[in-house]
């Protein structure tokens, strides 16, 4: 089993927090995994993206250059992001900030109004959860409640109710289903 | 033994040189490797060390000169333009022969370059990057885990031999996350025998002098021929490399670092097409692993030197080789991305024979 994730969106959007969260856990799912950020001059409003394997062999590169899925919060992250995808792979899209459909016919496409969702909940914070939720559900490659079990060691602050806000989050992006 | 923990390279150096020993940090801002003075700047107060944000990187250097001076085991990091400010201080610290550790997290180069990743520091590194005839311990950590344990070997070689001990990473390496264990034991400070050349309260003990100048006829000469023999030493006992699917290899990629993760990809996708491709990965840049070269030319005729960089470690293996084999070159300079993709298309077309866009450097 292997999985190559890129993840990208605004700053602020939690993308970062994101991949830290897939690769701790994959880690405590007995995984091997790997988290790679971008770091150049990103700041809140600008663009920022990360890769994630986690894989059940030796992580051997962490420059995730074909991935198997990629996750897009915001329009900018799409047209950049969207050619990379491995042929069959997954492109999940978050569908409240992005208008655009995907362009590519040999990829699998996933719509999710990520910040509309997490509006409902009471919380927009949670909108990257959201997205987790729906790639945990559509590839299989780590499950819901290995990710709601690495909330606490990712987050060591967080109150149980917003741990507990995150949970849901993540089950409701569980629930989009591939067409 | 410790549990497996998702941490950054960059954390996993700092925590790694604490657990052996460090209670002493100069150092700079410098992306990429902020993330070792932030965490030392919490980390050591709470056992008892100091941190010290200098106000340049020339002066980190020479506090390390004067803390090291102490016996004590200290720290410096920088990236690349500001490790190439240290220079001066790295050559005094080995002229004085102090140990300590210094760590690169290397970025694209030359002059102010890029922030990203990059492997153009290996000259430095190992030739000497300030002046004179000296050396230093290197040690090249591929991930986070490693980032975590070599600061236990660093040190224990640079006391041992009285000389500075480098870990040469790259931007990939101390940026990214992954498992780390953290296999050697902690060390417990008050075990650490004072040396006896270290500088401090004089109770009535012989004078010591720590110095990297002296000018008397001909006693320089006997003082760089007195450290040339604890380089041969090193050379004899500290050389570290690791092998993957080498056995029955007919080409063998040499990369370290970054570098080798990727290429390591790359040799399990020619492994699936049936090419007979292996890792030679040095782990120590210097001493470098010659002897190990040279044996492996016995049976591998092709190796493919992959580098981040214009291409410096290449010599090094043409170096080693002296001819018994041929020596081919993957550059990638200027911290541009590498992918696995590029290295497989320069391994078919070496392993291709006649492919003229892949001559053997001469």
């Amino acid at each position: 089993m292997y999985q190559g994730i890129k993840l990208s969106g605004f700053g602020g959007q939690g993308v970062i927090s994101a991949g830290v969260l897939l690769a701790q856990a994959g880690m405590m799912e007995g995984k091997e995994v790997s988290f790679f950020p971008s770091y150049g001059a990103e700041m809140r409003g600008g663009t920022a993206n990360c890769s994630v394997v986690i894989s059940s062999d030796e992580v051997t590169t962490p420059i995730v250059s074909e991935p198997d899925t990629v996750i897009v919060f915001n329009e900018p992250s799409l047209t950049k992001f969207e050619p990379l995808v491995k042929k069959g792979g997954l492109l999940i899209i978050n569908s409240s900030l992005i208008t655009s459909k995907a362009a590519r016919k040999d990829i699998k496409t996933l719509y999710v109004p990520c910040n509309q969702i997490a509006g409902e909940l009471g919380n927009g914070k949670v909108m990257n959860m959201v997205a987790l939720g729906a790639f945990a559900a559509a590839t299989g490659a780590i499950t819901v409640d290995a990710i709601a079990n690495a909330l606490p060691k990712v987050y060591k602050k967080l109150k149980p109710e917003v741990i507990e806000l995150n949970v849901k989050a993540l089950k409701r992006g569980a629930q989009f289903k591939l067409n | 033994m410790s549990e497996k923990k998702l941490m950054k390279g960059n954390e996993a150096l700092a925590e790694g040189a604490l657990r052996a020993g460090c209670r002493f940090f100069a150092g700079y801002p410098i992306t990429p490797q902020n993330e070792v003075p932030e965490y030392m700047s919490w980390r050591l107060p709470q056992v008892g060390g100091a941190f010290v944000q200098s106000e340049s990187e020339v002066a980190a250097i020479n506090m390390i000169y004067g803390a090291a001076a102490t016996g004590k085991r200290t720290m410096t990091s920088s990236s690349s333009p500001g490790i190439s400010l240290k220079q001066e201080g790295i050559s005094y610290c080995a002229g004085a022969d102090l140990p300590f550790l210094i760590a690169n997290v290397m970025r694209g180069g030359p002059g102010l370059g890029n922030i990203a990743g990059a492997q153009g520091d290996y000259w430095q590194s190992t030739r000497g990057g300030g002046h004179g005839d000296y050396r230093l311990f290197v040690m090249a950590p591929n991930g986070a885990n490693e980032m975590g344990n070599f600061p236990h070997k660093c040190y224990e070689v640079a006391f041992k031999y009285r000389i500075p001990a480098l870990m040469l990473a790259d931007g990939i390496i101390g940026q990214m996350m992954e498992p780390v264990e953290f296999t050697n034991a902690e060390i417990d400070i008050k075990t650490l025998k004072e040396p006896d050349w270290a500088l401090g309260v004089n109770n009535g003990r012989a004078k010591r002098i720590v110095k990297s100048y002296d000018l008397r006829e001909g006693c320089l000469e006997k003082m760089v021929l007195e450290r040339v023999k604890r380089y041969r030493q090193i050379e004899e006992n500290e050389v570290l490399y690791e092998e993957r699917m080498i056995e029955d290899a007919e080409l063998a990629i040499v990369a370290y670092g970054t570098s080798a993760r990727v290429s390591m990809a790359a040799v399990k996708m020619a492994r699936e097409k049936g090419l007979k491709v292996g890792l030679f990965r040095p782990i120590t840049l210097w001493p470098y692993p010659k002897k190990r070269l040279v044996e492996l030319s016995g049976k591998i005729k092709k190796f493919l030197t992959v580098e981040m960089s214009l291409g410096q470690m290449v010599e090094d293996v043409r170096l080693s080789l002296n001819g018994r084999s041929e020596v081919y070159l993957h550059s990638k300079p200027g911290g541009s991305v590498i992918t696995a993709e590029e290295v497989l298309a320069t391994i078919e077309g070496v392993m291709k024979k006649g492919a003229k866009e892949y001559a053997a450097i001469k």
